[in-house]
C-alpha cells in the first residue's frame, strides 16, 4: 500500500518554517554590493530544501514559487547577478510570501493570491530583465484562468513493468489525478500473463483515464513527474485542439501479449481490482482521506546533549533504585546508615532529573528575537528613520511556553520604541544626537527569572503629557501627586494611548494594557524607566518556567497554602501599636513609612484560624499587580519548589487561587494568586462597608 | 483483555451480554446508577483540600495520581441533610464529558451498592416523582429485583456550567 505521506507533513512544516527564518536572517545580513558567498549559500540551501520538500509532498504552489527564488539565488551565488537592494527586498518579500503559502497549505486555507502573484511577477521580472514583464504577467494570469476550451484530457498511462520497484504506485498517481478533477478510469488487462508466469512484483496493467475539467497540462505532467522515465504517458486534450504530449517516453516496451484464452480466466479478479480502484478514487474525490493533518501540534527540537544528559541521569536513577531495593530486602541496624545514604542519593538524582527535564523545554531567546531585525528594518524604512537594532544575550534560555507567549508583547513594545521612541534623523540631529537611533534588546538571567530589557535612545516618555492625558481620561485627579513610577505605570491603563495620531504602525488593537496583562498571566512584571530626551527602558521580568515555582508554605488553621516567593516582600511579626484601622473596618499596618492594608486570609477564604488576633500570627507582605498587602496567616511552614497543577483541568478557575500543587505527603495545597486575593478582599470589604 | 466480556456471567443478573453495565450507589436510601464505563475508580473517603469561595457541596480537591480532582458531595448538592462520613462513605471518581473537554470529578456518596446489567430499552424515562435528585439530572428509571434504580445523567449533573451557575447565584 502507499505510504501515508501526511504523517511527515508536520516535520516538513517545522523544517520549512525554520528554513524561512534562516533565509530571512541570512538576507538581512547580506551586504548590498559585497555579498558574502557563504550567506547566499545558506539562504540558497534553505530555499532548496523547502522546494524539494514541497515538491515531494505535492505542494506544487510552494515548489513553483521557491523554484523562482532558487533561480535568483543561484545566479547570485554564481556571481552572475549583483546583489542589489531591490533584489534583496524582493527576496524578503518572497520569504513572507512563502510563509503565507506554507501557512495556507498547513491550515488548508486560502492564501492571498494577489500578493503571491505580485511577488512572483516581481521575481520573474528580476530574473528575465525588464523587457519581458508584460509577457510574464500574461503567463501568470494564464495559469489561473486560461483556456476555457479545455474540457478534459484523455490520458494513456502505461507504466513500465518494474514501476513498483522504483517505489511508485500507480494507484497513488491515479488518486492524485482524481484531485484535479472528476476522472473515469478504464484498466487494460490485455497483458496479464499466465498464472504460472505471473510475477507479483511486476505491473501488467495499463490505464486509460479520462480527466474531466479545465486542467492545465502542466498539472497533469506534474503528477507523472516521478514516473516520466518509467512509463509511457500520452496526453490528449478533449474539446480543444489536440495536443500531444512530448513526454511520451520511448524507454519501455510492455510485455508480450497473452493468448486470449488465458485472458478470460484471470478476468474476474482483475475486474475486482478495477472496482476497488474506482471506489478508492471516488473516496479521494471527496477529498476526505488525504487532508487531515492535526494543525496545532507543536514540536520542539532538543539538542542531543540534553537528551544524553537525561539518559545518563535515568541510568543513575536506576542504579540508585536497585541499590535501595537490595538494602530494603534485609534491613539490619547496620544498613540504616547505608539506606539513608541511598535516599540522599535518590533525592539528588531526582532533583537532577527534574532539572534536566526542565532544560529540555528551554530554548534560547533568539527564537523570539530573530523576528526583530526584519521588523525594525521594515518599520524604519516605512517611517523614514535610521535605526540600529542591537540584540544582546540571545543565548539566554527560557521555557518554550513562556517564549511563545512573550512574542507578541515584545513585538508591540519594540514597535512602540521604533514608532514613538526614536525620532526622525532630522529631529535627532537638532537634539544633538547621532542621526542613527538605537534600539537594544537585552536578555539575561537574574535569580530565578529572566529579564528582558528594551532600551531606546529616543525622545523618552513625557511625564507631563501622560499625566495630562490621564487626567483628561479621568484615570487620575488633577490634584493627585504621583511618583514617576506611578506615572509611567499609567501607560498600562486600559484605553490609554498617548499617540496623538494612530499610525499604521501602532494602534493595531493591542494596547499596553494587553501587554501588561499577558505578562502578568505569565507571572511576570513590567516596569518602565524613561528620561525625557534621553530615551526609555522597558524591563520585563518573567519566571523561567511556568511549570515550577518557588513557594512559601503557610498555614491558616488546618490548611496549607502556598504563596509564590516572587511576590513576597517580607514576613514579620505584628506589633500592636503599628496597626491602625479606618472606620473600624479596614486595617492598615504601618511598615516603616508606608501604610499597608491587612488582608485576613481566613476571612477572605472563610477558614477557621488558630487565632483572630493579629499579634498571634504573622503578616506576610506581598506584592501583586502593583499593589501591596499584608496577608495575615497563622504560621510560616517552609519554602520549597512546587510543581504547578491546574485547577481548571477538572474544575474551574477559583478567584484568589492560581493553581494547586501536591505536597510531599500526597495532599493537595492551593497556590495563592496574590493580586486576585487583594482584589477579592477589596471587593468583600466594599461589600461590608 | 477479556475482563469485561467475562464479567456478565459472574453476575446473577447478567443475562444479556449486550446490556450496559451500571454501578449503583446509595444516597439517602435511594439507589442510583451510573454508567460503569464512566467510573474511573472507587476510593474511600480521605482528607481533601478545601477550595475557598466555592459552593458548599464542593468538598475540595484531592490528588489522584498527580492530577487535581474536585469532589462533589451529592447529598449537599441536592440539599439533603448531610450525615457524618463513615466507613462506608466512598468517593466514586467519574469521567465527565462536557462540551469542550473531558474532566475527572469525584462524587461522595453514602455507599457503593452493586453492578447491574441493564438493557437500554429497560431504562424508562422518569416521571417527575419527587426523588431527591431533581428530574433534570435523571436519565431514566430501571427496575432491578422489584426495586427501583435511578440512572443519573452525570454529564449534566457535573458539567462545569452547572457548577458555575450555582456558584454565581
Amino acid at each position: 500500500m502507499s505510504v501515508d505521506m501526511s504523517q511527515f507533513y508536520q516535520t516538513f512544516f517545522d523544517e520549512s518554517f525554520e528554513g524561512l527564518d534562516i533565509m530571512e536572517s541570512g538576507l538581512l545580513g547580506l551586504d548590498i554590493g559585497a555579498a558574502d558567498a557563504e550567506t547566499i549559500n545558506t539562504v540558497f540551501r534553505a530555499a532548496h530544501s523547502i522546494k524539494g520538500g514541497s515538491a515531494t509532498f505535492g505542494f506544487t504552489v510552494v515548489a513553483e514559487f521557491t523554484h523562482l527564488m532558487e533561480t535568483l539565488l543561484d545566479e547570485m551565488r554564481d556571481g552572475t547577478r549583483m546583489v542589489t537592494e531591490d533584489s534583496v527586498d524582493y527576496l524578503l518579500k518572497s520569504v513572507d510570501c512563502l510563509k503565507e503559502l506554507l501557512t495556507a497549505v498547513q491550515n488548508e486555507s486560502e492564501y492571498n493570491e494577489a500578493f503571491v502573484e505580485e511577488v512572483k511577477a516581481g521575481l520573474e521580472r528580476l530574473l528575465h530583465g525588464d523587457d519581458v514583464p508584460v509577457k510574464v504577467d500574461g503567463e501568470v494570469s494564464d495559469s489561473s484562468t486560461s483556456k476555457p476550451e479545455i474540457k478534459g484530457w484523455n490520458i494513456e498511462f502505461k507504466p513500465a513493468e518494474y514501476l513498483l520497484k522504483t517505489g511508485n504506485d500507480p494507484v497513488r498517481l491515479i488518486n492524485e489525478l482524481s484531485l484535479l478533477g472528476k476522472i473515469e478510469t478504464v484498466c487494460c488487462i490485455d497483458n496479464i500473463p499466465l498464472f504460472s508466469e505471473f510475477n507479483p512484483e511486476l505491473i501488467y496493467l495499463s490505464w486509460s483515464i479520462v480527466l474531466h475539467g479545465n486542467v492545465q497540462k502542466e498539472k497533469i505532467s506534474e503528477v507523472f513527474e516521478w514516473v516520466d522515465d518509467d512509463a509511457d504517458i500520452v496526453l490528449t486534450c478533449i474539446g480543444g485542439e489536440q495536443e500531444q504530449n512530448n513526454e511520451e517516453v520511448s524507454g519501455v516496451e510492455v510485455a508480450a501479449p497473452v493468448a486470449p484464452t488465458e485472458k478470460i480466466e484471470v478476468q474476474a479478479p482483475v475486474e475486482k481490482i478495477e472496482a476497488s480502484l474506482k471506489s478508492e478514487i471516488h473516496d479521494t474525490d471527496k477529498k476526505s482521506s488525504l487532508k487531515k493533518t492535526p494543525k496545532d501540534q507543536s514540536s520542539i527540537r532538543v539538542s542531543i546533549d540534553k537528551v544524553d544528559d537525561l539518559i545518563n541521569m535515568v541510568g543513575e536513577l536506576v542504579i540508585t533504585q536497585s541499590m535501595l531495593g537490595q538494602l530494603g530486602e534485609n534491613v539490619t541496624p547496620d544498613s540504616i546508615e547505608k539506606l539513608q545514604d541511598g535516599l540522599a542519593q535518590l533525592e539528588r538524582n531526582t532533583r537532577e532529573l527534574q532539572e534536566s527535564v526542565m532544560r529540555i523545554r528551554m530554548l534560547p531567546i533568539s527564537f523570539a528575537f530573530q523576528r526583530f531585525p526584519r521588523m525594525v528594518r521594515d518599520l524604519s524604512n516605512q517611517l523614514g528613520k535610521e535605526i540600529e537594532l542591537r540584540l544582546l544575550g540571545e543565548q539566554t534560555e527560557l521555557d518554550k511556553t513562556v517564549m511563545e507567549k512573550i512574542g507578541d508583547p515584545l513585538v508591540h513594545l519594540v514597535r512602540n520604541s521604533v514608532d514613538h521612541g526614536i525620532e526622525t534623523p532630522d529631529e535627532r540631529e537638532a537634539a544633538g544626537k547621532p542621526r542613527m537611533g538605537t534600539v537594544e534588546l537585552n536578555a539575561f538571567h537574574q535569580g530565578g527569572s529572566i529579564v528582558i530589557e528594551i532600551n531606546d535612545d529616543g525622545k523618552g516618555i513625557d511625564k507631563d503629557v501622560i499625566f495630562a492625558k490621564a487626567v483628561e481620561k479621568g484615570v487620575v485627579n488633577a490634584n493627585d501627586s504621583l511618583t514617576d513610577e506611578q506615572i509611567f505605570d499609567l501607560i498600562f491603563a486600559p484605553g490609554f494611548s498617548t499617540a496623538a495620531v494612530v499610525s499604521d504602525v501602532s494602534g493595531r488593537g493591542v494596547g499596553m494594557d494587553v501587554v501588561k496583562r499577558n505578562i502578568r498571566e505569565l507571572g511576570g512584571t513590567i516596569e518602565v524607566k524613561s528620561e525625557k530626551g534621553k530615551g526609555s527602558t522597558i524591563i520585563i521580568r518573567l519566571p523561567l518556567t511556568l511549570a515550577i515555582l518557588d513557594g512559601q508554605l503557610i498555614r491558616v488553621g488546618a490548611d496549607t497554602y502556598i504563596i509564590p516567593l516572587i511576590s513576597i516582600i517580607e514576613s514579620l511579626q505584628v506589633k500592636k501599636e503599628q496597626i491602625s484601622s479606618i472606620g473600624g473596618q479596614a486595617e492598615l499596618y504601618k511598615l516603616r513609612d508606608e501604610y499597608i492594608p491587612v488582608v485576613r486570609l481566613y476571612e477572605t477564604f472563610g477558614l477557621k484560624p488558630d487565632s483572630e488576633e493579629l499579634v498571634d500570627g504573622l503578616i506576610v507582605i506581598v506584592e501583586g499587580d502593583g499593589s501591596t498587602a499584608g496577608l495575615f496567616v497563622d504560621d510560616l511552614l517552609g519554602q520549597q519548589q512546587v510543581v504547578i497543577k491546574s485547577l481548571e483541568t477538572n474544575f474551574r478557575p477559583v478567584e484568589g487561587v492560581s493553581g494547586a500543587t501536591i505536597l510531599g505527603d500526597g495532599t493537595v495545597a492551593l497556590i495563592l494568586d496574590v493580586s486576585g486575593l487583594i482584589n477579592l478582599s477589596r471587593q468583600s470589604s466594599e461589600r461590608a462597608a | 483483555m477479556n475482563e469485561t466480556a467475562a464479567q456478565p456471567s459472574e453476575i446473577d443478573l447478567g443475562l444479556n451480554a449486550e446490556a450496559d453495565q451500571y454501578l449503583t450507589f446509595i444516597m439517602a436510601d435511594e439507589e442510583y446508577g451510573v454508567d460503569i464505563l464512566r467510573v474511573q475508580e472507587i476510593r474511600g473517603w480521605e482528607h481533601v483540600t478545601p477550595v475557598p469561595n466555592t459552593p458548599k457541596y464542593i468538598k475540595g480537591v484531592i490528588n489522584l495520581r498527580g492530577t487535581i480532582v474536585p469532589l462533589v458531595d451529592l447529598r449537599e448538592r441536592f440539599s439533603v441533610e448531610s450525615i457524618p462520613y463513615g466507613p462506608t462513605t466512598v468517593v466514586i471518581v467519574l469521567k465527565v464529558v462536557g462540551d469542550e473537554k473531558e474532566r475527572i470529578m469525584g462524587i461522595v456518596v453514602d455507599a457503593v451498592a452493586d453492578v447491574y446489567n441493564i438493557e437500554e430499552e429497560k431504562i424508562k424515562p422518569a416521571p417527575d416523582f419527587g426523588s431527591v435528585v431533581s428530574i433534570e439530572y435523571v436519565q431514566g428509571l430501571a427496575s432491578v429485583d422489584e426495586s427501583m434504580l435511578i440512572v443519573l445523567d452525570i454529564d449534566k449533573l457535573l458539567s462545569s456550567d452547572e457548577l458555575d451557575a450555582i456558584a454565581r447565584t
